[in-house]
């Protein structure tokens, strides 16, 4: 484990009923960083973003092998709390999901709940959080009507928005651009970039222009392993293994 | 040639489309015939005397006052207990259950449940709450025995609307740290709460209807007396119609009140149908996805 290393994994295995999805998986992600996981569908790098905030733990028949430390403590020990676990390690989802609330409730519905905040607090994390998003001067005079009136790609910047309220470490992002107009990815991307002093981040993407724009880091996944991790310049000009190169290059995929 | 085959589908598929309209036609039709028989031939019974007096002269003549009280008490026992009971049950089986032989047998229990004639479950108070419990015939045993009946309703239909509210709802709010009660209680049942409260009201118009289960168990072949307690007997309209319509004393000429009766039921049930239909759509309104 190197000292600026925020999550490691330790030989991890991952099954979905007898379905091995993810095989011996060993990675570290460093803090203050962007890291990319890529690799063709079915691959498991969905399925390894998961296990990072036990987002798993809700699907029937699944087991995990192996640790996942989060500064050093295994996730998995049985007397972890993974709802301590999530507020320390937040998530983005593929397609934008507000709740259909107030944009102001949006955003203070997981600190309301924590509990301990008076309504100034949840005022100025308010604005904090949407300062961050880069949604402020979009939202800022209309923070009491429906999220589900934003747009999508609004959407998605409240619900980055929603989870940086909780003030969490780490950042995990699937997909958070895919089903977005490519204004609103580049918006994402570049509020990914202002994010990266404050928060590790952890992205899954199907682009590799987008991997190879927002991260420091990338690890190529392929049929539950991860063939190949370093740094993304390095895997998308002198990539080490075959494989990588014939992904990235779009021999397959 | 393709002229014509065109003009042969084009025809296909109006008469297709007429087909449809007539069995909806024929659906709505039913539906309005019933209403407006029993509407033509019970309301000239219907006047305040009738919604307000209790019967007179061996129920030939008079109103049906406790009746209508009645049926209110055992309907609202009905639905103030099967509701959070059914509710709790459907948010266990959706919510929390894990798929297996246990939540099986609990389904397929349900599912039985609903088959039972309603009979069987006016015999089943009857041992249960009325001799063994020893209620005797009372609202709370009539009640108790109408809970249990519209439970499967009121199970199924909120387990239905628990389903239809969006799994990314759960996953973003258990996402940001907050526990899997309070996704529960915070999003999950507030979204589903205009189809929990659909299931509700066809219970509360199975139960008000019913007859078999209350005659065991709760209405009282006649009382002028309105009651002071959940231990007392009622009367009921369903079972005041079937009174009067097999066991009166003059049954031809008591003809004018059953009908009275029954529009007096129907109106009763309509009219819960309608304010909750109304709460429901103030209630969906208010929630978009």
């Amino acid at each position: 484990m190197r000292d600026g290393d925020i999550i490691v994994t330790q030989d991890v295995n991952f099954y979905y009923g007898s379905f091995r999805a993810l095989t011996g998986v060993n990675i570290s992600f460093e803090k203050n960083r962007v890291t990319a996981l890529i690799g063709p569908s079915g691959c498991g790098k969905s399925t390894l973003l998961r296990l990072l905030n036990r987002m798993n733990d809700f699907i029937e028949q699944t087991r995990v092998e192996g640790k996942v430390l989060f500064e050093g403590r295994n996730i998995y020990d049985p007397e972890v709390d993974p709802v301590e676990i999530r507020r320390r390690i937040g998530m983005v989802f593929q397609k934008p999901n507000p709740f259909p609330k107030s944009i102001f409730n949006n955003i203070v519905y997981g600190p309301r709940l924590a509990g301990g905040m008076s309504r100034t607090d949840l005022e100025s994390l308010a604005e904090r959080s949407l300062k961050q998003a880069v949604l402020w001067d979009e939202v800022k005079d209309i923070l009491g009507q429906s999220a589900m009136m934003l747009s999508g790609g609004q959407q998605q910047r409240l619900c980055i928005a929603r989870a940086l309220a909780m003030k969490p470490d780490v950042l995990l992002m699937d997909e958070p651009t895919s089903a977005l107009d490519p204004i609103s990815t580049a918006k994402i991307e570049e509020l990914m970039e202002g994010l990266k002093k404050d928060y590790t981040i952890i992205i899954v993407t199907h682009n590799m222009q987008q991997a190879a724009r927002v991260s420091d880091y990338t690890g190529f996944f392929y049929l539950g392993r991860l063939i190949e991790f370093n740094r993304t310049g390095k895997i998308f000009t002198t990539p080490d293994m075959k494989q990588t190169e014939d992904y990235i290059t779009g021999r397959f995929g | 040639m393709r002229q014509g085959s065109m003009k042969w589908r084009y025809l296909k598929q109006g008469i297709f489309l007429w087909v449809v309209r007539i069995a909806a036609l024929i659906i709505a039709a039913a539906l309005g015939g019933i209403l407006f028989f029993i509407f033509v031939n019970g309301i000239g019974a219907v006047d305040w005397t009738f919604l307000t007096e209790p019967p007179r002269d061996s129920m030939t003549a008079g109103g049906i006052m406790p009746a209508i009280i009645g049926t209110v008490y055992l309907t609202l026992g009905a639905v103030l207990v099967a509701m959070p009971l059914g509710v709790t049950s459907a948010v266990y089986l959706s919510e929390y259950a894990r798929s297996g032989p246990a939540v099986r047998f609990i389904r397929i229990g349900i599912n039985s449940l609903a088959g039972v004639p309603s009979v069987v479950f006016g015999l089943f108070g009857l041992s249960l709450f009325v001799v063994y419990l020893d209620f005797g015939s009372s609202i709370l045993a009539g009640s108790l025995t109408l809970a249990i009946l519209i439970l499967p309703t009121i199970i199924g239909s909120a387990e239905e609307a628990l389903k239809a509210v969006p799994q990314t709802f759960r996953e973003a709010s258990l996402a940001l740290g907050v526990s899997k009660w309070q996704t529960v209680s915070r999003i999950v049942l507030p979204n589903a709460l205009p189809g929990i409260l659909t299931g509700s009201i066809l219970g509360i118009g199975r139960a008000a209807g019913e007859t078999a289960p209350i005659m065991f168990t709760a209405a009282a072949f006649f009382t002028t007396r309105l009651p002071g307690s959940v231990f007392d007997e009622v009367m009921a309209l369903p079972y005041h119609i079937y009174v009067l319509a097999t066991a009166g004393t003059r049954i031809e000429e008591t003809r004018p009140l059953q009908y009275g009766t029954a529009l007096v039921l129907i109106a009763l049930v309509l009219g819960v149908d309608l304010a909750a239909i109304v709460i429901r759509s103030y209630i969906r309104r208010k929630k978009r996805w």
